[in-house]
């Protein structure tokens, strides 16, 4: 028997529970703490420790390397993409008033997708930091 | 609608682009991305420039909410010039850097040189056109880690060492800049600059406030390598690659001095930091320190790239003498320089990077010779060399000239005459370049050379022609720096 | 004169200067390369110290209209603060990256050594 069967069977079962609770704190920045920056520090820190109880090279087939670093300017494609589309819409960047049909809703909609944006660039980061340090020196 | 929108669109696009050569691989389309940027960023400088010159300042509100709650985005006579000198640098070595970064740069790493290099554009662009305390760190600090990123890029190992000291003097300045800010902000409950200005008359005296104008200006002189805050960049320049040496040279520093003209004037104004504290004889002794202690130390120097970089140190020194002079012609002469020594700089980088395409050196004893193979390129660094030294006909004899007159405004005979004798000392060590590259017999390195490909030819020739051009008519570069500075000393308060 | 009730009551103040002190003191100090980055974030939290002790307000909710809540807290220092940490981090992976890089090409992060070795 391999002396890190808790870890690994643990692991298994916190995996899913933690990508959820960084979707959770995602979706509750507007009404607590959290927001994209967070969430997705929660997410990637969810890859790390999988990286580091199953090994990188299964980390890296659950996360591929490519599609993490995609993820880098995607998520910042996204955020100037809705000031663009602000702008495109009438108002100022970044002025989310005119993304619906009255402010609030505008606002809500426009702080969703930037956060959403922050989310992914920032899993993305940390990720590929972990992969670009983790797998040197071997 | 879109001419409204051109502040935003100024900062907006670059960042954009970056996103985009971060998705390609190929190293050609990131360039083809970087230049229609590179291009599209001095229309727009252009077009600001000539609004504010016609009907006066331009602000924007972004995100639609009004300053003081919002960020605010405020473009006068100073900063549209900043921001016209770092688009059309960007724009004349996007093409350059196309054969520059083929042969300096690892194969497959060519897309990051692109995306760094359009972040770095992002930042100082950025920092440029904020009217915000804290949105000007935070451009700062983007432009800050683009620039580490782009030195790194180096061939040489020791590029990695000059990344990583500037790293951690670089973000040693950026704390002690938020530092300032936060007790700026402490003291009068606002970010946005203007209003600072206009809140700072009633806490003018407090503690707290002498604090935080002591750590903003250790901060950003930090970043603008202020004798004795210079030591990161003599490194830095000298192994980062060519292209990236040559815009950096050109818009780091000039970018960073922009700030601290700006909190001197606009924020803390004349009378507080010029007459009631000693700021203009600590910068006056600063400044003459780093015009003859970096001359000094670049004659000495035996690789060209860092004895320029050394003189840089020296011609910043010249800059930061204009703003302690305080006065319209010295403030005038400090801003002029600032456009001049970028022109010239960035010359006289891009026939170095040139140079070292063909021979792959730049040291003095591997360049023995060399005009006789590359006449242009050697001729070219020739008129840019008087240029740093100050010969009239040239655009650097324009800002001496006004820095004389500032000096002698304040009756202070004995700057005039080590004005001159520092530009003296920057004649020996052009002269050395001059010397050993056209009055020498060619060298194994210098045989083999012949003139750089024209893409790289171009961009230098078109620099030194403006170094020259801007010596002879100066309605444009005086014209508005003498504008600003009338208003900076004005102020708000 | 400081009577001690001064020390006392701006004792936020005397952390945060402490702490800037020690990070600053660290950088200049220790010449391998990872504890000047570990000195460099010391200093960075002093300042994220700096700006939230001395945005407290007391007995400040969150900033989101509630019927029967009066004193709200202000979000700006925390949001600048988020700004100051997410830039911080992105230094800190910076700089331990090129440490990386430059343990590759030199063998070592001590930088008496890499001088050391540069001089010959």
């Amino acid at each position: 028997m391999r002396l890190d069967v808790i870890f690994r069977v643990a692991v298994k079962i916190m995996v899913p529970f933690i990508l959820m609770f960084a979707l959770y704190v995602q979706f509750h920045g507007d009404f607590g703490p959290g927001g994209g920056f967070q969430a997705g520090v929660i997410a990637a820190a969810m890859v790390i420790l999988y990286a580091i109880i199953f090994g990188l090279e299964t980390a890296k087939r659950l996360v591929p390397p490519r599609l993490v670093e995609m993820m880098i300017p995607l998520g910042v494609l996204i955020y100037a993409g809705v000031g663009v589309a602000c702008m495109l819409m009438g108002g100022n960047y970044l002025d989310y008033s005119v993304l619906a049909h009255d402010p609030a809703h505008g606002q809500e909609y426009g702080i969703l997708l930037v956060e959403t944006g922050v989310l992914i660039t920032v899993a993305g980061t940390m990720t590929a930091i972990f992969y670009a340090l983790a797998g040197r020196g071997r | 609608m879109i001419a409204s929108q051109l502040p935003a669109l100024q900062v907006v696009i670059p960042l954009l682009g970056a996103a985009v050569a971060a998705l390609t691989r190929r190293s050609a389309i990131a360039w083809g991305i970087a230049l229609a940027v590179s291009w599209t960023m001095p229309l727009i400088s252009g077009a600001l420039l000539l609004q504010v010159l016609t009907s006066g300042p331009i602000t924007y509100s972004l995100g639609g909410w009004n300053p003081p709650w919002g960020i605010e985005y405020r473009i006068d006579l100073l900063n549209g010039f900043v921001l016209v000198l770092v688009s059309l640098i960007g724009a004349v070595i996007i093409p350059y850097a196309r054969a520059s970064v083929e042969q300096e740069i690892p194969q497959g790493r060519g897309a990051w040189f692109y995306t760094m290099y359009l972040l770095c554009l992002c930042g100082l662009l950025g920092i440029a056109i904020t009217a915000d305390a804290f949105n000007a760190f935070v451009f700062l600090e983007v432009s800050s880690l683009s620039t580490y990123v782009l030195i790194a890029l180096g061939r040489d190992r020791r590029a990695l060492l000059a990344a990583y000291q500037y790293l951690i003097l670089g973000t040693i300045g950026a704390t002690f800049y938020v530092i300032g800010v936060g007790l700026l902000y402490t003291m009068t409950g606002t970010l946005n600059l203007a209003d600072i200005a206009g809140r700072l008359s009633e806490v003018e005296n407090a503690r707290p406030v002498l604090a935080a104008l002591a750590f903003l200006t250790v901060g950003i002189s930090l970043k603008l390598a202020l004798f004795p805050l210079h030591v990161w960049l003599p490194n830095a320049y000298a192994y980062a690659p060519s292209a990236a040496t040559a815009f950096l040279a050109a818009t780091a520093t000039k970018v960073a001095v922009y700030l601290l003209i700006r909190f001197f004037f606009t924020v803390f104004g004349v009378i507080f930091v010029f007459k009631t504290l000693p700021v203009s004889p600590i910068f006056l002794a600063l400044s003459l320190a780093a015009m003859f202690g970096a001359s000094i130390v670049a004659v000495f120097q035996n690789d060209v790239k860092r004895m320029l970089a050394y003189s840089s140190v020296a011609q910043i020194g010249y800059i930061t003498l204009g703003i302690a002079l305080a006065n319209q012609d010295g403030l005038t002469g400090g801003i002029v320089h600032l456009f001049n020594h970028a022109i010239t700089k960035g010359a006289l980088f891009l026939v170095m990077g040139a140079v070292l395409f063909r021979t792959g050196s730049v040291k003095l004893e591997d360049l023995a010779g060399l005009a006789k193979r590359m006449p242009i390129s050697m001729g070219a660094f020739v008129v840019a060399g008087l240029s740093i030294i100050g010969t009239p006909g040239t655009a650097g004899f324009i800002s001496k000239w006004y820095l004389a007159l500032g000096a002698l405004e304040r009756g202070d005979w004995w700057l005039v005459f080590l004005l001159v004798g520092s530009s003296v000392i920057s004649i020996i060590y052009i002269g050395r370049v001059v010397e050993a590259t056209w009055f020498r017999p060619a060298g194994k390195l210098a045989s083999g050379a012949r003139e750089p490909p024209r893409s790289m030819l171009i961009p230098a020739l078109i620099l030194v022609a403006a170094t020259v051009y801007f010596g002879f008519d100066t309605t444009l570069t005086v014209g508005v720096a003498e504008k600003a500075a009338a208003a900076l000393l004005e102020g708000i308060r | 004169m400081f009577v001690f009730t001064d020390i006392i009551a701006h004792y936020n103040q005397w952390v945060t200067v402490f702490l800037m002190v020690a990070g600053l003191y660290i950088v200049v100090a220790r010449g391998n390369m990872v504890k000047k980055l570990v000195g460099l974030s010391l200093f960075q939290t002093s300042v994220y110290l700096l700006y939230i002790s001395a945005g407290k307000i007391l007995g400040g909710t969150p900033p989101i209209i509630e019927a029967g809540r009066e004193v709200y807290s202000n979000p700006l220092p925390h949001v600048l603060i988020l700004t100051a940490i997410v830039v911080g981090v992105a230094t800190l992976a910076l700089g331990l990256a090129l440490v990386v890089r430059i343990n590759e090409a030199f063998g070592t992060i001590e930088e008496d050594e890499i001088f050391a070795e540069d001089a010959e």
